[in-house]
């Protein structure tokens, strides 16, 4: 790891005011992506605005018809409040299935969002559930927010303060594990909010989480694993590795939304 | 420079450290406690693992100033070689263990575990919540044995 400065603002504004000054400086959140890339020198920022310590940017409240968590919570929160399993339970397993117990205690949601890995889960869910990300100078539709592969709306010295899921009517989170990693292959969240339905996929494309335009209209016709029969996803535009082809991952797209449908009709 | 105050294993320590300092490296070379092992050193084998305000987390993938005013508590912490923690203990009656590097780790994350699931843990569950950390001898039998004699006798 290069050397860097180091900040450890108490607030959202000094840290913006620290991000500001410091040209080339990082948001470090839970470090769990941050902190290996800077290991392996991929990354080398010249400071760390370090949001450990600052105040009031975790917490999770359900405000209304929507469930709104601080940029800081980490993942184990996430996956075991009673205020996610009880109102948007498929938020609580996807937050559950990131990574190790020892990731997930350290981990959090503003820093998933914010790195836009293309095989990270909370992508899936924020576009899915067509939430607003709340930042300390503005609110980001989830459409506008994610803009390709580790790239999103936010502009320089911007910080994601917190995150507001609007409570759908059902919603699952399926996905298919690389089986060393644990990153998804492919991973599929549907949500269906009035006769509103969404299916935001991650891992699979080539340029981060998208919709599935394809599985979308067949499941607004009837919201059941049937209706994706014979659903085909074009493989233009995914990825191909070492551990799936661009057909295999076209191929597990309407899987994983089938088996996301049957679980949100279960519940 | 950064200074760095914390609670290690019930004693307080401070210190000024580069901030790339990670936590495995400031309890193993600042501070001298070697259980805490590291692995791979890329957060995937556990052997790092400690508990930072009572929550298992990876040390190599930790900023030591991140941790500042944290209550820190590392294998040596737990127990003595005359009064073995009771997971200590279960991991040496069952033989968890064969080169023991991974041993630290295995055991803050199964009292982690148990603070988590309680004392009656099946083997699927223990099996799934040790995905953090690998053992290249064992074969996980033993280990899983004996996490699970081992929250059974914290009680």
């Amino acid at each position: 790891m290069y050397a860097f400065n180091y900040h450890a603002p108490k607030t959202v504004r000094q840290a913006a005011t620290l991000l500001a000054k410091n040209e080339d400086g990082k948001v470090l959140a839970g470090g769990q992506t941050l902190l290996p890339t800077m290991k392996q020198r991929l990354a080398s920022p010249s400071a760390l605005i370090d949001l450990n310590h600052a105040e009031g940017m975790s917490g999770i409240e359900q405000k209304g018809r929507n469930i709104v968590i601080g940029a800081m919570t980490r993942h184990a929160d996430v996956a075991t409040s009673a205020v996610v399993k009880n109102a948007l339970p498929a938020l609580a397993a996807l937050a559950g299935g990131i990574g190790d117990p020892a990731v997930r205690n350290r981990g959090t949601i503003g820093g998933s969002i914010a790195n836009n890995d293309p095989a990270a889960d909370y992508p899936s869910a924020v576009l899915a559930l067509g939430a607003t990300i709340v930042t300390n100078k503005r609110k980001i539709a989830a459409d506008d927010f994610f803009q390709g592969m580790f790239a999103t709306a936010l502009e320089e010295g911007e910080i994601i303060v917190k995150v507001s899921f609007p409570i759908p009517s059902k919603a699952a989170y399926e996905k298919f594990p690389n089986p060393a990693s644990r990153y998804a292959l492919v991973g599929v969240f549907v949500a269906k909010k009035g006769a509103d339905v969404r299916v935001a996929v991650t891992g699979a494309g080539s340029n981060g989480v998208f919709r599935s335009k394809e599985c979308e209209a067949a499941l607004a016709a009837r919201f059941n694993a049937k209706s994706l029969d014979g659903v085909k996803v074009s493989a233009s535009g995914l990825n191909a590795d070492m551990h799936a082809s661009a057909d295999y991952r076209a191929h597990l797209i309407p899987v994983m939304a089938k088996r996301a449908v049957d679980k949100a009709l279960a519940k | 420079m950064a200074s760095v105050s914390m609670t290690v294993n019930g004693k307080q320590v401070s210190a000024t450290v580069d901030p790339r300092t990670l936590l495995a490296q400031f309890l193993r070379e600042h501070l001298h406690l070697t259980g805490t092992h590291v692995g791979c050193d890329t957060s995937q084998c556990g052997a790092c693992v400690v508990h930072v305000n009572g929550r298992a987390v990876k040390s190599c993938t930790t900023l030591a100033v991140s941790c500042d005013g944290a209550t820190v508590t590392t294998i040596e912490g737990i127990g003595t070689a005359d009064n073995l923690h009771p997971m200590q203990a279960a991991f040496r009656e069952n033989h968890g263990l064969q080169c023991g590097f991974c041993t630290p780790g295995m055991i803050m994350s199964a009292i982690d575990i148990v603070n988590r699931k309680g004392n009656k843990l099946d083997e699927h569950t223990i099996r799934e919540e040790l995905e953090g950390n690998i053992c290249r001898c064992t074969g996980y039998h033993n280990i899983v044995k004996a996490v699970a004699q081992g929250a059974a006798a914290m009680k």
